[in-house]
């Protein structure tokens, strides 16, 4: 009765294994890995998603580990493309020579703050914001903060300032914005993916600084614009350089991005370290603005596990990402880039090379 | 044959024994030379410095803030978390009926086997707003002239992330306590009695003082996971940097020495930040050894008690 039960069940298991060795087609999969940036990822997925949908052969892995992970990758030549919210130092492209920055979405940070009673549309201006943060202004009606909204009741309450405890591309751009703004700021605090905070309460991540903030009373925070936009936050309009106060969203971002783009951006394989979308010369652009970037070797074969194969479907994706992914970034709250960044990321992605010979045809 | 075999046990459980020197002598090998470009530069000043800049050109690291978080933080957990823990043990060991002993003592330890990214989680979304309400408002209002009650409470702070330590070390001091409390012989309570000493008498004089080595000894244990614990203080200490972390008031978001390596230490932006999280790892580690020795001397010296952390 036993040895009958074993050897039905092992039949079975022979049969099975023998039907799906006789169907099993091996299929050639192409692995491709990124890493870096956290702010793109919604948006980077959903893109992976939608275009292994009709690659199925492609596997595409991207891991947010943060820009400064993913530049470190990228130089180390572990992964076969990286995201950073920051462009490449000088030191780092020295590290990381002939790296191609391809401008992929636009960040644009909202100034998030949750007080009772105040419904978005606060005006806040740079120097206002970066004495917030730099903890000179404490109350929330500040005579500062009064001047700028004469209609609105503000009550004593202190401000309670949130901000990034992790090295983070969000906290990069903002800062930047506040040194810019603010010569206290750039002197004693400066510009970087993590700086020495004057005050405040330190949330990790996006998706914390955005629950700290909700959860806080009287609390004011700066957080990319999706996320805010996601979970309903209430954000400041802030002051652009041509005098108005506008509200973050997606067309105010990709007015900053195109403003800048058509004074000229350099060619993919230029230095990118001085490309700047903050406070761009726009009446309608919102201030606080920057490019998130996908970078990889203009000459593929620096990486030891590059192929022909691996390098066409390379090119063939970041083509993908900058065209027809651009239309699913509305979807996910992030915004699309202007066609003159598309125009210079076509020239770019054209002269990746894999052997000296071009890769896309 | 017997004789071989009880050889061959005998060196095999000195090299385990000997494995446990070794592992704390290689941490604190591999610590101190990963730290040691950022202890070049600063010298002591790394640990009594009270910036922290990780900012490419303005990089500047010193532990001090964190250092006294920790202290804090520990301390806070020990003044609420040690008087209950002896109640519950005390409950449970001299008065609780023998149908309720059981499945206390069962619940107390099965809250050493919460995960503390789940005391964090609840702490950030139920126990934070409670603190705020019920207890760190009230205080602030009657007593907020008192420094260490001064600022607006707002829930991330040092005595929020202090209380949930305490919640978390409950489980150890309580359950080693109680085991201390019930080897304290019969005949110790029996002679008390008989002298016409209350119960409080009994428990306060004979039964406390018997146990007091072994009750000291679970406490240190508890210091011990107050001062390592990281995720669930990290979530609820606000991460403040810098001048901010000095804990002049408990209301006030901090830092310790954990909640700085786990916010920092995975993209730290240079080699030199990167050894800088690691010195704040051989600080955390240098605090441990100094408690623990510390608790050591206390217990032989004024205690007069000898032996080993727990009898």
């Amino acid at each position: 009765m036993n040895t009958k039960y074993v050897i039905t069940i092992v039949a079975i298991a022979i049969i099975v294994c023998a039907i799906v060795a006789i169907t099993y087609t091996p299929v050639e999969i192409v692995s491709l890995n990124g890493a870096g940036a956290s702010f793109p990822f919604p948006l980077l997925s959903s893109i992976i998603t939608k275009y292994q949908d009709s690659n199925s052969y492609v596997e595409i892995n991207y891991n947010p580990s943060g820009s400064g992970a993913g530049i470190s990758a990228l130089t180390d030549k572990t992964v076969d493309f990286a995201g950073s919210d920051a462009s490449l130092s000088i030191s780092e492209s020295e590290k990381a020579p002939n790296v191609l920055h391809i401008p992929e979405t636009i960040g644009s940070i909202a100034i998030a703050y949750n007080v009772e009673g105040l419904s978005s549309g606060l005006k806040l201006t740079g120097q206002v914001v970066a004495d917030i943060f730099e903890g000179k202004i404490t109350k929330w009606n500040d005579p500062a903060i009064a001047k700028l909204n004469p209609d609105v009741i503000l009550h004593s309450a202190t401000i309670n300032v949130i901000r990034r405890s992790d090295s983070s591309g969000t906290t990069y751009i903002f800062t930047g914005y506040l040194s810019a703004a603010s010569s206290s700021w750039e002197n004693n605090v400066g510009q970087a993916k993590s700086v020495e905070w004057p005050v405040g309460i330190g949330a990790s991540g996006n998706q914390g600084s955005a629950q700290t903030i909700s959860s806080t009373k009287n609390s004011i925070g700066y957080v990319e614009l999706a996320y805010a936009l996601q979970t309903d936050m209430t954000f400041a309009a802030v002051q652009n350089p041509s005098g108005n106060f506008i509200l973050p969203s997606l067309d105010s971002t990709t007015v900053a991005a195109q403003a800048v783009a058509s004074l000229g951006l350099p060619a993919g394989n230029e230095n990118w370290s001085s490309v700047n979308l903050l406070n761009a010369d726009d009446a309608t652009a919102y201030p606080i603005v920057g490019f998130s970037y996908l970078m990889v070797y203009k000459e593929l074969n620096v990486i030891d596990e590059m192929t022909q194969a691996r390098a066409t479907e390379l090119v063939n994706f970041l083509w993908y990402v900058v065209h027809d992914g651009q239309d699913l970034a509305i979807d996910v709250d992030y915004a699309s880039l202007p066609s003159n960044v598309v125009d210079i990321n076509s020239a770019t992605i054209k002269s990746i090379t894999f052997n000296g010979q071009q890769v896309l045809t | 044959m017997r004789f071989t075999g009880d050889k061959v046990f005998k060196v095999l459980v000195a090299v385990i024994a000997a494995s446990a020197l070794a592992i704390l002598i290689i941490t604190g090998y591999t610590l101190s030379v990963g730290s040691m470009p950022v202890l070049q530069k600063f010298g002591l000043n790394f640990f009594f410095g009270q910036q922290w800049s990780p900012a490419a050109g303005r990089e500047i690291f010193g532990l001090l803030p964190y250092i006294l978080g920790t202290l804090a933080t520990s301390g806070i957990a020990l003044l609420i978390g040690v008087p209950l823990s002896l109640g519950i043990a005390i409950f449970l060991v001299e008065m609780a009926p023998r149908s309720l002993r059981v499945p206390i003592s069962y619940l107390v330890e099965l809250l050493a086997a919460v995960p503390s990214v789940i005391y964090g989680l609840w702490g950030l979304f139920v126990f934070r707003g409670f603190m705020v309400t019920y207890i760190e408002t009230p205080i602030s209002k009657y007593l907020g002239w008192i420094p260490i009650f001064s600022g607006e409470p707002g829930g991330l702070d040092i005595f929020t992330a202090g209380a949930i330590l305490a919640i978390m070390i409950i489980p150890t001091v309580a359950s080693i306590s109680k085991e201390v409390i019930s080897s304290v012989p019969n005949s110790i309570r029996e002679g008390a009695y008989s002298i016409g000493a209350t119960k409080w008498e009994v428990i306060k004089r004979w039964v406390i003082s018997y146990g007091r080595s072994g009750i000291f000894g679970a406490v240190i244990l508890g210091l011990g996971r107050a001062v390592g614990e990281t995720m669930a203080v990290t979530m609820l200490i606000g991460n403040a940097t810098s001048f901010s972390a000095m804990p002049t008031s408990l209301f006030n978001p901090g830092q310790t020495l954990s909640s700085l390596i786990a916010s920092g230490i995975l993209d730290a932006s240079s080699p030199f930040a990167y050894s800088a999280y690691i010195g704040a790892g051989l600080a955390l580690l240098f605090m441990s050894l100094i408690i623990n020795v510390g608790a050591h001397f206390v217990m032989t010296r004024v205690f007069k008690v000898k032996g080993g952390a727990i009898e």
